[in-house]
């Protein structure tokens, strides 16, 4: 039963966060060489698809940009490719989850869809919220079964600090948000533009 | 709605059409899992799963084992011949024999109908019916209708018509409950004395005649002829049978319309159905074949993860 719910980032503030974010992966994958965002289904995609919005856009502005396009700070090697979106695909991890025994409701599959081969790439797998680290245990047995990625990294908007299960760590993180087990973090995509993330207070 | 009602798989008329559904969105993830590079999932690493074969079969273990296998399950098989059942053991002892070893589901194939269900009673672990007699094969009759869906886009309003032998066809009952759960209308085609007495008190149409089934229906699923039964004498000869009942290019050709052709297997090429009608563009029997992994995939792991299992 739903005790309180609490907005904890409104929608401003979380667009800054996804400003944040697109800028940390130009920064970290210049021209995208080789790299490519996979989002883990469903809520997962839902923010990747966002994401993804948001990076468009900037990557639009950056091609505009005189002294990017020309000159600069960049070489001609580094700026090639810049201005194009990496590639995208969706995971589901359904059959790969440890816990789907432990749940009361069963879970639903989503669809796979990872349109290129994985072999030589570097994959950045995102995810809404990280909170026990199961799902993205499973994220990366499902992924190492499409092929040997050269790297993976773990994209995550929040965070949820105390309770994780295995020793894994975000690269990039939205925010970083202290819970306990009674609450739920959710991310709610609801308008076309904005969006905004909920503490739900539960008992049980 | 998003689990089994059932713990075991022992009829479809257990199964409500949204059950049905579920296995299908399920078998359409299993579809995709099975045609990546490495076809296999780890849902069942925990569970071991005994495939029992009282009858000899080769497509349905095989399928029922390849599910099995990509599930990541550990899989015992046994079959009745030159094991303890011929030393006279009971069934209920040698199922809870195998059991004792800490098996955690039993796929059962049985020549006698009801011995599942019989089974259900005795034992606690969850039951998939491989074909019991000539009572049921639920699996089949999924993943035929599957294949109808997926070819035709729904099972809903389609004409099915199932061809040959209907009185000793567990195929063709599980089919008809399978597809009038699903809202399709059925025709039962074939000699009369393959034709159950009173079948059609199921709500379908019965005919003797080929070509006004074929002229009717969207679909043939065209059932073998059981060579084995022949001693009976349910019809004069296989000349005759192929010849009255048979399924050729000719017949087709002249019905002027698309059906899609479908065989449970093994064929009797030239008898029920011609090679050149089994090999041709509308034919969808191997199609058939891989939707059946996929549709086992789908059943194990639905029964295997019913949340009423939790302790």
């Amino acid at each position: 039963m739903i005790l309180e719910s609490r907005v904890i980032v409104h929608t401003a503030h979380l667009s800054l966060i996804l400003q944040r974010l697109s800028e940390e992966l130009l920064e970290r994958h210049p021209g995208f060489h080789n790299t490519v965002l996979i989002g883990l289904q469903p809520r997962g995609v839902y923010f990747l698809n966002r994401l993804a919005m948001v990076l468009q856009a900037r990557l639009a502005v950056l091609s505009n940009d005189q002294s990017f396009s020309s000159g600069g700070s960049l070489s001609e090697s580094e700026t090639h490719g810049r201005l194009s979106m990496p590639a995208q695909g969706a995971l589901d991890v359904t059959f790969y989850r440890d816990d789907f025994r432990h749940r009361s409701e069963p879970l639903s599959a989503h669809t796979t869809q990872l349109p290129f081969s994985l072999e030589g790439k570097k994959v950045i797998l995102v995810d809404d919220v990280l909170f026990t680290g199961r799902t993205i245990r499973a994220g990366l047995d499902a992924l190492l079964d499409f092929g040997r990625p050269d790297r993976v990294e773990f994209m995550v908007l929040v965070s949820r600090r105390l309770r994780q299960e295995f020793p894994i760590h975000p690269d990039y993180c939205g925010i970083e948000v202290n819970t306990h087990d009674d609450e739920r973090v959710r991310v709610c995509w609801d308008e076309p533009e904005g969006a905004h993330i909920t503490l739900i207070k539960t008992t049980g | 709605m998003k689990a089994l009602a059932q713990a075991n798989l022992i009829s479809i008329r257990d199964l409500s059409a949204e059950e049905i559904d579920l296995i299908f969105t399920t078998a359409d993830h299993f579809k995709e899992v099975i045609n990546r590079p490495i076809k296999k999932v780890p849902s069942l690493r925990d569970t071991t799963i005994a495939n029992l074969f009282f009858e000899s079969s080769t497509r349905t273990k095989l399928s029922f084992e390849l599910a099995e296998k990509r599930l990541s399950a550990d899989v015992v098989n046994f079959s009745a011949s030159g094991s303890s059942v011929s030393k006279g053991e009971t069934l209920v002892d040698t199922v809870r024999n195998i059991l004792a070893m800490k098996v955690d589901m039993v796929v059962m194939r049985h020549p006698d109908a009801g011995a599942c269900q019989f089974l259900a009673r005795n034992i606690s672990c969850p039951i998939v019916n491989a074909g019991d007699g000539a009572h049921e094969h639920p699996t089949q009759a999924l993943l035929d209708a599957f294949s109808i869906r997926e070819n035709m886009g729904t099972v809903q309003g389609k004409r099915v018509a199932i061809f040959g032998d209907i009185l000793h066809s567990r195929v063709a009952l599980s089919n008809i409950f399978c597809l009038k759960a699903l809202g399709a209308e059925v025709m039962l085609c074939g000699p009369a004395t393959l034709m159950p007495r009173g079948i059609e008190e199921l709500g379908l149409y019965v005919t003797n005649h080929v070509r006004e089934a074929l002229e009717w229906c969207d679909v043939a699923n065209v059932l073998r002829i059981q060579l084995e039964r022949q001693e009976t004498r349910y019809f004069p000869s296989l000349r005759e049978y192929t010849r009255e009942f048979g399924i050729n290019r000719k017949l087709l050709d002249e019905i002027k319309k698309e059906i899609v052709i479908m065989h449970p297997g093994p064929i009797n090429r030239g008898v029920e159905l011609s090679s050149d009608v089994a090999d041709s563009g509308r034919s969808i029997i191997l199609q058939q074949v891989e939707n059946g992994v996929a549709i086992r995939m789908a059943v194990l792991y639905l029964l295997s993860t019913r949340p009423q299992q939790i302790d």
